[in-house]
C-alpha cells in the first residue's frame, strides 16, 4: 500500500550502580527498605548541607565508560537540573551537562544478518528522585505519597546515538547493555526493581534520506517487552499519521502497558526548561590517565569476547558458549570446574545439565554450587571413567548439593552400594532371571526384532537400580539371547 | 564553536512581563498579575546592575564554577546512620503513616 519507512530509535538508559552508599551522602544505597528510613539532611535537601562524592560511585561510572569504549574525560564537573516535582526535594537534580564522566562509545549488538555497533553519546552520573505512589484507595484519589529512600542514589544515563533501526535492534542494545553492565559488576539492572530504566526516542523516514524525522519520547518502559512493544507501535502510529497527510507532533509520551498504546504525558510547549547551571557546592573530578588504565586492568573479559574463546581455543559448541557466559557466575563455575581438572566439554556438560536444572527447580544461583566444585569434578570424573553410571551421578549430585564439601563422595559411593556393576559374573544371574520373565519381548527378538533388546537392557538398569553398566548388561543379554 | 551552555544565565535579556511569568511558573512563585509589570522592572533593574560585570575584561580567563580550586574531594562509600523516620518526615507540611502526602501530580 505505502512506501517503506525506516524507523529510528536512540534510547536513554539508567542505571542505578551497585554501591553501598548514596551518590553524595551516607545513607544506604538499598532497594525495599521501609519508606523514608534511608534518608538524611543531604538526601533530603535541608538547608545548609553539602553533598560530597561518592569515590566508589565516581569509580563505577569510569568502569562503565572503559566497558563500553568510551572516551574518559580528563575533567568532569557536576550541574544543577532544575525542575519542580514532589519525589525531588532540594528542586533540582545533580547531574552532569557539558562535561560528563564518559563520551563516545559504542556497543556492539547481534543481529541476525550482522552484527552492529551502536554508538554511545555519552554516560554521566547522576542522583536517582524519590518514589511516589499513586494511591486508588477511597478518598486518596486527589494525593500521591512519597518514599525518598531512593532520593540521591546514583545512576548513570547511558545515552546512544539514534543509531538503532527497528524495535528488535532496540532490544539487542538493551540485552547487549544489560549483559555488559551486570559483568563488569556495576549494576543488578533488574527492570523489576527499576535499577534499569528506558526512555526512547523514535522517529521515522524514507529509507536514504539524511534528515531525521519529528521525534517522540517514550518514557518509562518498564520491561524489555514493553520496549519492543511500544517502539513498533509509535513507529506505526507516524507512518499513519504521515500517510494520512498529517504531521507528527513533537511530544512525551508514556506506554501503557495494558491497553498496549502510547498516551500524551506532556506536549514541546510543556517541555521542561531545565535551567542548568554548575553545581557550585562541589569540585571538578579529574581523572587522570593512570586512574582510568588501573581500571581499565581491572575490567573482566566481556561475555563476548568470553563466548568467542570458549569456542575458539576450549572448542566448545557455540550453544555452550553462549549459555555458560550468559551468566557471569556460571562461566565463573565452568572455569572453577575445568581448574579441577575435567575437559571443557565434560565441564560444559555438567554445568548445563546438572547444575542449570538444579538452579531452575530450586531457585539458586549459580554462585550456590561456587563451594561444591571439587566433589562435582570427582563426581563427573568417575561418571567418565564409568565407575558409576549416569543416573546414579545425577543422584550423587543431587546429595553434595545438600551435604557439605568435607563430606566423601567415595565413602558415599561405598556406603550406599552406588559403584557401577560392569563385572559380568555379578549381573549374568539378573540377565537370566530377566530373559525368563520377559518371554514375549524374547520372541520379539528372536523374530527379527533386534531393538527389543533395549526394553531387557532397561530390565537389567531396574533390577540393579541403575547401577548396571549398560553395555556390559547388552552384550550379556545379546550373548544370551543368541544361544 | 561558541555556544551558549547556560542560556539564562550567559544571554542579555530583557525582563519582560512574559518573562517573569514564565520564571514565576518554573519556581512555581504566585505572582499577581498586578505586581507582575512591577516585578518585571525591578528584575530588571537587578539583571542590569549584575551586567556591569560584562564591562570586566575576562579575555583568557577560563570559567569558574567553583571558588576554591579544590578537585578530587570525595568521600569513601561507607554508610553512615540514616534518620529516623519521624525526624525525617518532623518538618512535612502533610504526612500519613511512612510517607509525605502531596497533591496529586498525575492522572
Amino acid at each position: 500500500m505505502s512506501l517503506p519507512w525506516e524507523t529510528v530509535i536512540g534510547l536513554e538508559v539508567h542505571v542505578q550502580l551497585k554501591t553501598r552508599t548514596k551518590l553524595f551522602c551516607g545513607c544506604a544505597n538499598k532497594y525495599g527498605a521501609d519508606p523514608n528510613t534511608l534518608v538524611c539532611p543531604i538526601c533530603l535537601g535541608l538547608p545548609g548541607v553539602l553533598p560530597v562524592l561518592n569515590r566508589q560511585a565516581f569509580a563505577l561510572a569510569v568502569r562503565a565508560g572503559v566497558a563500553l569504549g568510551c572516551e574518559v574525560a580528563n575533567v568532569t564537573k557536576f550541574d544543577r537540573k532544575n525542575y519542580y516535582y514532589p519525589d525531588l526535594p532540594k528542586g533540582y537534580q545533580i547531574s552532569q551537562y557539558d562535561r560528563p564522566v564518559n563520551r563516545k562509545g559504542r556497543l556492539e549488538i547481534s543481529m541476525p544478518a550482522a552484527n552492529k555497533n551502536i554508538g554511545i553519546t555519552r554516560v554521566h552520573l547522576e542522583e536517582d528522585a524519590g518514589k511516589l505512589i499513586h494511591p486508588d484507595t477511597e478518598g486518596s484519589s486527589g494525593v500521591s505519597f512519597v518514599d525518598l529512600n531512593r532520593a540521591g542514589v546514583p545512576l548513570v544515563e547511558i545515552v546512544s546515538e539514534p543509531d538503532m533501526r527497528s524495535p528488535d535492534e532496540a532490544h539487542a542494545y538493551l540485552a547487549a547493555l544489560k549483559e555488559i553492565l551486570q559483568y563488569v559488576d556495576i549494576s543488578d539492572c533488574d527492570m523489576e526493581k527499576g535499577s534499569l530504566r528506558c526512555d526512547a526516542n523514535v522517529s521515522i523516514r524514507r529509507p536514504g534520506d539524511d534528515k531525521l524525522g519529528v521525534k517522540t519520547e517514550i518514557k518509562n518502559l518498564n520491561s524489555f517487552k514493553s520496549v519492543a512493544k511500544a517502539l513498533a507501535y509509535e513507529a506505526a502510529r507516524h507512518a499513519s499519521i504521515i500517510e494520512g497527510g498529517g504531521k507528527v507532533q513533537q511530544v512525551t509520551l508514556t506506554w501503557d502497558a495494558i491497553a498496549e498504546k502510547t498516551v500524551v504525558l506532556r506536549s514541546k510547549e510543556e517541555a521542561h526548561d531545565y535551567r542548568y547551571f554548575p553545581e557550585p557546592d562541589l569540585v571538578h573530578i579529574q581523572a587522570d590517565a593512570a586512574f582510568v588504565e588501573r581500571i581499565r586492568q581491572a575490567l573482566p573479559e566481556k561475555p563476548a569476547a568470553r563466548r568467542d574463546r570458549y569456542v575458539k581455543e576450549l572448542g566448545l559448541p557455540a550453544y555452550d558458549a553462549g549459555v555458560l557466559t550468559g551468566d557471569k557466575e556460571l562461566a565463573a563455575l565452568f572455569d572453577k570446574l575445568r581448574g579441577e581438572g575435567l575437559a571443557p566439554k565434560v565441564a560444559s556438560n555438567w554445568v548445563m545439565k546438572h547444575v542449570l536444572a538444579a538452579m531452575n527447580e530450586k531457585k539458586i544461583a549459580a554462585t550456590t554450587f561456587t563451594d561444591k566444585t571439587r566433589r562435582i569434578a570427582e563426581l563427573a570424573k568417575k561418571v567418565e571413567a564409568k565407575q558409576i553410571t549416569g543416573q546414579t551421578g545425577a543422584e550423587i549430585f543431587a546429595w553434595i548439593l545438600g551435604t557439605p564439601e568435607t563430606a566423601s563422595v567415595d565413602e558415599h559411593i561405598l556406603k550406599q552400594g552406588l559403584a557401577q556393576v560392569s563385572d559380568a559374573g555379578a549381573l549374568e544371574a539378573i540377565v537370566r532371571d530377566v530373559i525368563a520373565k520377559n518371554p514375549k519381548v524374547v520372541a520379539d527378538y528372536k523374530s527379527g526384532k533386534p531393538s527389543a533388546v533395549q526394553a531387557l537392557v532397561g530390565q537389567v538398569m531396574r533390577e540393579t537400580k541403575g547401577k548396571a553398566n549398560a553395555s556390559v548388561a547388552k552384550d550379556l543379554l545379546v550373548k544370551a539371547l543368541e544361544c | 564553536m561558541t555556544r551558549h551552555l547556560y542560556p539564562l544565565f550567559s544571554l542579555r535579556m530583557d525582563i519582560t512581563r512574559p518573562l517573569v511569568e514564565k520564571v514565576a511558573l518554573l519556581a512555581r512563585l504566585e505572582i499577581p498579575p498586578a505586581d507582575a509589570d512591577r516585578v518585571a522592572a525591578q528584575l530588571g533593574r537587578i539583571v542590569t546592575m549584575v551586567e556591569t560585570l560584562n564591562k570586566l575584561d575576562t579575555k583568557g580567563v577560563e570559567p569558574l564554577s567553583n571558588p576554591t580550586g579544590l578537585v578530587d574531594a570525595f568521600r569513601s562509600d561507607e554508610p553512615r546512620p540514616s534518620l529516623s523516620r519521624d525526624e525525617a518526615l518532623a518538618n512535612a507540611p502533610d504526612k500519613v503513616e511512612m510517607f509525605l502526602r502531596v497533591p496529586r501530580v498525575v492522572e
